[in-house]
Order: structure tokens, then sequence, then C-alpha cells
């Protein structure tokens, strides 16, 4: 897994809350049996009009996100399926973080498996990244944040600095891009302690 | 010890170890896998080297995208044959049982589960879909998990995971007549709102859950998911023991696996994080409106302005979604008008809720406006159904009748809706173009959905004429 220590991005402002998976990725994509290409098809349905242009209007589409990687969002972001095609095509489009209030889950674990940071923050600094990205639009720019794993801070260029928490293994796996099976099986004796007290007949080696 | 719940028990149990900085490794004792979620499993598992624990605890059947027409013809999508084959040699490689495609007991992993005795009290349960939640109705703790977990549970039969909180659903007093599972539980996300059970496992308790049969069970946990929760769980009884009796992979000593589940129930005093409190007599027939299922309201309300809300993220919610939905506030719910009713989904295709629709179409013709179908949950549903006439009757009356498989739900296999088709559907999900690009999902029952059907608009199933 890529690791993730520091990294610094353009930030797109997606203003809708309850983004939920089905958008991030539509269920007609998720027929292939790779990991990898499904970035192409992020946010499809929103992304796109019915003659396959892109459709302007649509946050990501917009000149202030051209190159982004870091996401901001409402509440309740990645509501739904599980379907880990979400974060992979997330982070297949570019992004490394993603910046929102609440997250759901299932999606909040999958981020970590994919070198990908969620980061939640209050309600009112949300709101206050939404009107800086927003103030930056609109000044013909664009709005950039840096996220530190190590020191657990978001900040961008005008004094916005917030510590955000992070649960410690997560971290550390993040911080060193760790196999976390490989990690797991290194508590082989434990498990098969586990399962001779509960009944089951020992794995074989 | 101190008063425990049922979530602390299964918990507790299953705890493998915690190491100092790090996550606690919890078993997982049953491992369900179907074809969309797995081949990247599977293909990582075999670049490194690693192998299935433990072939016997992993089950697998296709359904999300397979064909719900005749069985017998090929698969007309190469890339749903692909991940069908892909699933197929996976399971051959690995050793794992496979209930495939033209096997009498393939099915929605959420139904087969339960209706084979794989799913049982006690257990930790996971599969790669967020509807496991549905096998918590028998007193397991059951939830969705992503593609790197479902290898990380294939390589070491544990995962990695926090304790979750617990939130007490109580349901006083029992739904009135004509009142379904489906609407408690929809009543349930519309007051929990689609993200309040985030970071807990509800356990559904009170006379209102005891009173459920346990396919209405299985409705309930099933969309916890749609409230955040990641599992729905209720304490395993005489209920839960008769389901499972004589069930194929059941117990071979029943007795003593009834004498352990037994103990499972929370205890008295037992203290959950959060607690809330329904009461069942506030329960009426449910339909949703919106793009989430929080977004619901009862048969006999209006659709809502978005001025109605307050929460500022809830009003642009609404508004997008009453766009999308071509919907206008104050519209009379029974004023909305169908193209489309399906009937099916891991939520309501069992053969209780296939007996309440047909109840309902028995003697009824499907409007001329509408195409409905029914797609059973299993073979085993399926079968079930044709043995007691059921699909006679969905058929004189203009329903098709399928094969088993997820279907409309999500629509990766044909069965999809087109651009601004409205559809009455008893599944669990009415995101934008789940059901199809374009198209408009309405939630509601198995008898509501079958009412709309002949109807061609929504009623209130309450002063339905039975024939």
């Amino acid at each position: 897994m890529q690791p993730f220590t520091t990294h610094t991005g353009i930030v797109a402002a997606l203003d809708r809350a309850n983004v939920d998976t089905d958008q991030i990725i539509p269920k007609q994509f998720l027929k292939r049996i790779e990991r990898t290409g499904f970035g192409q098809f992020l946010f499809w349905d929103w992304r796109f009009l019915p003659d396959g242009a892109p459709d302007p209007a649509f946050e990501l589409n917009r000149a202030e996100s051209a190159g982004a990687s870091i996401l901001l969002a409402r509440r309740n972001f990645g509501c739904g399926s599980s379907r880990e095609h979400a974060p992979w095509a997330l982070a297949d489009y570019g992004f490394r973080a993603v910046i929102a209030p609440t997250f759901a889950d299932i999606f909040f674990n999958n981020c970590f498996q994919n070198g990908m940071v969620p980061i939640r923050l209050d309600e009112a600094d949300v709101a206050e990244l939404f009107r800086r990205a927003a103030a930056a639009a609109v000044a013909g720019g664009q709005y950039r944040m840096h996220v530190d794993l190590r020191a657990c801070t978001v900040s961008d260029d005008a004094g916005f600095s917030r510590p955000f928490t992070v649960d410690p293994f997560r971290r550390q796996c993040l911080l060193e891009g760790l196999d976390d099976i490989g990690l797991s099986l290194q508590h082989d004796a434990a498990i098969t302690a586990w399962e001779v007290a509960h009944g089951l007949a020992p794995v074989r080696a | 010890m101190a008063a425990r719940t049922l979530l602390d028990k299964i918990w507790d149990d299953h705890v493998v170890c915690s190491p100092a900085g790090e996550l606690p490794l919890i078993y997982i004792d049953r491992h369900l896998v179907h074809e969309v979620t797995s081949p990247q499993a599977f293909e990582a598992l075999r670049l490194a080297g690693r192998r299935v624990r433990r072939p016997e605890a992993t089950f697998a059947t296709p359904d999300h995208n397979v064909p719900t027409t005749d069985r017998r013809l090929p698969i007309a999508d190469p890339v749903s044959k692909q991940q069908i084959d892909t699933l197929r040699a996976n399971c051959r490689e690995f050793g794992i049982r496979l209930f495939d495609l033209g096997d009498a007991d393939q099915g929605i992993v959420h139904v087969i589960g339960p209706e084979l005795g794989i799913t049982q009290p006690g257990m930790t349960i996971v599969c790669g879909d967020s509807h496991t939640a549905t096998h918590g109705a028998l007193g397991a703790l059951a939830f969705g998990i992503g593609t790197s977990e479902v290898e990380h549970v294939l390589a070491t039969q544990t995962l990695r995971q926090a304790k979750p909180k617990s939130l007490e659903v109580r349901v006083d007093g029992r739904l009135a007549p004509g009142v379904t599972a489906k609407d408690l539980i929809l009543h349930v996300i519309g007051r929990l709102s689609t993200e309040g059970g985030t970071g807990h496992v509800i356990e559904y308790t009170g006379e209102g859950i005891r009173a459920l049969g346990m396919a209405e069970r299985m409705t309930v946990c099933n969309m916890s998911i749609e409230a955040g929760a990641r599992a729905g769980m209720i304490a395993p009884d005489t209920t839960t023991f008769d389901y499972l009796r004589g069930r194929d992979l059941a117990p071979r000593d029943f007795a003593a696996a009834v004498a352990r589940w037994e103990t499972l129930p929370s205890d008295p005093g037992a203290v959950y994080d959060r607690v809330e409190i329904f009461r069942a007599a506030d329960v009426v027939p449910q339909v949703t409106w919106g793009t989430n299922p929080a977004q619901v309201v009862g048969v006999d309300a209006a659709v809502p302005a978005p001025d109605a809300f307050t929460d500022p993220n809830d009003r642009s919610s609404a508004a997008r979604a009453l766009d999308y939905m071509g919907l206008r506030g104050g519209t009379p719910i029974t004023d909305i008008r169908l193209d489309r009713v399906f009937i099916g989904s891991c939520t309501n295709s069992r053969i209780e809720d296939l007996r309440a629709a047909a109840a309902v179409v028995r003697g009824h013709r499907v409007a001329s406006t509408v195409s409905a179908m029914v797609v059973p949950g299993s073979g085993r549903v399926k079968r079930q159904a044709e043995e007691e006439g059921l699909d006679r009757v969905f058929r004189e009356a203009g329903f098709d009748w399928r094969e088993a498989g997820c279907s409309m739900c999500l629509g990766m296999n044909p069965d999809i809706l087109t651009p601004g088709q409205r559809c009455a559907s008893t599944s669990n999900r009415n995101f934008e173009g789940r059901q199809g690009k374009g198209g408009r999902t309405h939630l509601v029952s198995p008898a509501m959905a079958a009412a709309a059907a002949v109807a061609g608009r929504f009623v209130d199933i309450r002063g339905w004429e039975y024939k």
C-alpha cells in the first residue's frame, strides 16, 4: 500500500451531504475484476451529461477543481453500499484525502486500506473550508490545503489549522504503508488458540 | 460479572487478541462471498501466495449480477459472465462451497444464509455487502466489509475491529394490521436519519420486535445500514430456534446449541451506549419520497416541501431529491403514479413477503400502465412459492415471475429502470440511479408494492379489498 505521511493538494469542494457509494461509483462499473482503473468512472452519473460530455456544472469539472487531490464534502460521506470500488475510484482519480464532518463506517474503514485519509472535522470547520474554497474560486484561483498525518493536522496557507484524530493503529499502518494481513498473521498462534478453545480442529500448517 | 448486552457477549467471545498499540483481532465464524466484491480479494491472495485459512467457514453464491430470466440460456453480458466465472474458478481453487447458478439453493446471499442454517445465533458473520446486517435477526453479529477486509478474513479468519457502540432501539407495543416490519424499519430510519446509527450496532428489543416472525426480523435488521449502523441484531428466542431447527447446516446436537444460545440475550440491567424508544402504534404504512431511505412519510401524508426542514443540509438534500424524483412538496403520496413495481431483494423476497404480496394481488390485475415483476430471494423460496401456487397468482395478475437474484434492487443485471421511470420497490435503497440512471425509486412493503401495481398509484393498504 502507498504510505501516507504528508500531502499538499488542491481542494475540490463537493457541497452535498449523504453522498452515497452508488454515486461515487455506479453499479454498472462494478463488474470489473481488477482493483485499478476505476477513476475514469468516478461520480459518473453526476460528472457526465447523457451525451457523454463532462457536465460543466458538476463540482469536479469546474476549473477550480482541476488536479484536485483533497475532497471536501458534507455530512455522512460514503454511505450505503460497502463497495471498496468507491475508495478505489477516488484514489485512482487522484484523491489522497477526504474531509467531511462525518463518514459512513464501512467507507471510512475502506479508505485506510487504500492509502487515503478520511478526516473528520467539526461541521463549523467544514463550513469554513467551503467558504474559503468558494472565495478562492471567485477570485479565479484554487484552494490548497496541507494534510500532515504525522502531526495529525490539516491546514491551509491562510491561517486555518486544525488537529484531527485517527485510530493510532490505522495511522501507523498508513504512515508505513504496512500490509495489515501480514501483521495479523503474526498472531497466528493466538488465532489457533482461539480455534482450539472453541472446538475447531487446528488448520494444517 | 457485570450485566452484558448481546453485543458484549458475542464480542467478548470472539476477541482473539488485543495487542498493545493495535486494533483487536476478532474471530469470524462465517464468511459469505459473492461475485462482485470478491475477485480482487482472491487475486490478492494468489499474488501474495496466501491461502484461505478455513474454506469450510466460507460459503459463496452469485447473486448481484445474475440474470433473472431463463437460466438455461447463456449470460448475454460478457463482463457479468466473466465475474461469475471468476467466482466459480476461485471457489474451486480455494476449496470454497459454492451455490452456483443452476444449483437448487442458489439465491441472494442474505436469503440463503439463514435458509440453509449457515447463519446461527452468537456467531460473527461478515460479507462484502452492507446488507449483511440481515443475519443479525438470528442473534448473530453480522456486518458488511470492504474487499480488502474480505481478503483479510479469507487469509486469517479474523478482522481488525474497534468495538462498536451499542444502540438499543426499543419498540413498545405491536404493529397494527396492515403495518409491516418494512414500515417499522422505514419509520425508525426516518427518525434516526441515515447516519443516526453510525459507529453503533443496533439491538432491536421490545414487544414490537418479539412479536415479529423471522422473515420480518430479517427485514428490520437488513436495513440497519440505512440508518448508518453496520449491524442490527435481535436476541434469539423460540421464534429463532423454531426457524433453525432442521435446517441443512444447523448444529447436529440442536438441543445443546439451543442451551448455548439461550445464554445470549442481553442481561437484565445491561447498559447500552444509547437508547431510542419507538411506539409501534405510531407506525403507518411508509413510502419514501426522496433519494435516501430517511426521506420517508406515511402513505396518508404528502410529500414534504424543502422549507419544512430546519437543518440546511436536510433542506438542500430535500430540494435536490424532489428535483430528481420529479415531485413537488404538498403532493399527496396517494397521487403518485407508478410505471414499474419490483418485489424482491434481500430486504423483502422471502416466502412470507411473497405470500403477503400475493394475497393483495389475488383476483386483481396489474394496472395497464404498470410493468411489475417478482424476483424470489432464492431457489428454495421460488420452489416453495410455486408449490403454494403463488407464481400463478402473480402471473395471472400480469406480474413477471423470475429466477432468484438481487435483480432490480441495484440493477447490475439487465433488470433496470429507464430514465424518468417511477418504481414502487420492496428493496432497501432509493439512491439516485440505484435502479437505473434517472430511475425514481419509492421504497415500500411487499403488500404496498403489490397494491400499487394493481392501482397504478400508491394506495393505503389498510383499506385494501382482499379477494
